[in-house]
């Protein structure tokens, strides 16, 4: 069985609120080597299919479509075998 | 003229746009369910605010699949006026009906106050009755309305004059404090080039009877409607 794990996260150019607030507060805890915090999600899917180079089509497909939305975010994935 | 409010599961402002055309504009409206296929004997499309389907994902990236959204998308193409406040301003971005996307609010709190918002433009069926740079007093109530394009977007809704409201002070001045949520330009609603779909943050319909503070709300139905009188 084939896994995708996705991870989208806002776009560079795209104002970060949350993951600000969070590299201050992490700042605050004396963590001050913190430079930047983006903050995304993180998708597993388990896919009914053989053919890594398929899934890796049909994954970057659902990610264009409804997964993320390319005006204001970025995606990476990888596409593994895991035990079914 | 018929309104169609749309209603998906999570909407939650349809009552207060019914409330408006039945006993305050006393004009013919009914419920779309977003299951339904066909907006067939509608004249004017209005997208409510909510959380249709609960948010998942991104605001208003379930919503645009829902079976009802297909007939929306033709009757807009068509040049079918649509007007989606708050949530439904989300999901006609997501729907590809409007550009650029609404984020989280920069200050990442809920915000539930009354705005005002500067009128850039007049020409679309919505802003048909207001004056340019007439400020209108209207309430948002939205967590993640922060509007953003990218630069090229952004420089082709300025060229083609789609951005329609802008957050201000009562006296028409856009300062940040009056950005309420950290929108890029103060953008606080969008229209389409074909200028007959509009979004936007504010919620008109909440705006509509002097009992309410205030009746601004009312004038952006009030431009389709006396443009819907005209031959």
């Amino acid at each position: 069985m084939l896994e995708a794990r996705i991870h989208v996260t806002l776009k560079q150019s795209v104002l970060d609120p949350q993951g600000d607030t969070v590299r201050s507060a992490l700042a605050s805890l004396g963590f001050r080597d913190v430079t930047d915090c983006r903050i995304g999600k993180f998708m597993v899917l388990r896919l009914d299919e053989q053919d890594p180079a398929r899934a890796r089509a049909r994954v970057d497909e659902m990610c264009r479509k409804l997964l993320a939305n390319p005006v204001i975010e970025d995606y990476v994935f990888q596409v593994s075998e895991v035990a079914g | 003229m018929r309104w169609g409010i749309l209603i998906f599961p999570g909407t939650w402002s349809h009552q207060d746009f019914a409330h408006v055309f039945q006993d305050v504009l006393k004009v013919d409206w009914g419920y779309i369910w977003h299951k339904d296929t066909s907006v067939a004997g509608y004249d004017a499309l209005i997208l409510p605010g909510g959380f249709a389907h609960g948010d998942y994902l991104r605001c208003g990236a379930i919503a645009r699949f829902s079976p009802i959204m297909d007939a929306v998308v033709r009757f807009a193409r068509e040049g079918g006026p649509v007007m989606g406040s708050c949530n439904g301003f989300q999901i006609l971005c997501e729907a590809g009906l409007l550009p650029g996307a609404l984020l989280r609010n920069s200050g990442l709190q809920y915000r539930c106050r009354w705005v005002h918002i500067r009128t850039e433009r007049t020409d679309t069926p919505f802003t048909a009755v207001l004056r340019p740079g007439q400020v209108l007093r209207i309430p948002i109530s939205h967590g993640e309305g922060r509007y953003y394009a990218p630069p090229e977007t952004l420089e082709r809704l300025r060229a083609n004059g789609q951005i329609i409201f802008r957050y201000s002070t009562p006296d028409g001045r856009l300062t940040d404090e009056a950005n309420p949520n950290g929108s890029l330009e103060h953008i606080a609603g969008v229209c389409n080039e074909g200028r007959n779909v509009l979004g936007l943050m504010p919620h008109p319909e909440r705006a509509s009877e002097a009992l309410l503070g205030s009746e601004d709300g009312r004038l952006l139905f009030e431009g389709l409607l006396e443009g819907a009188k005209r031959p």
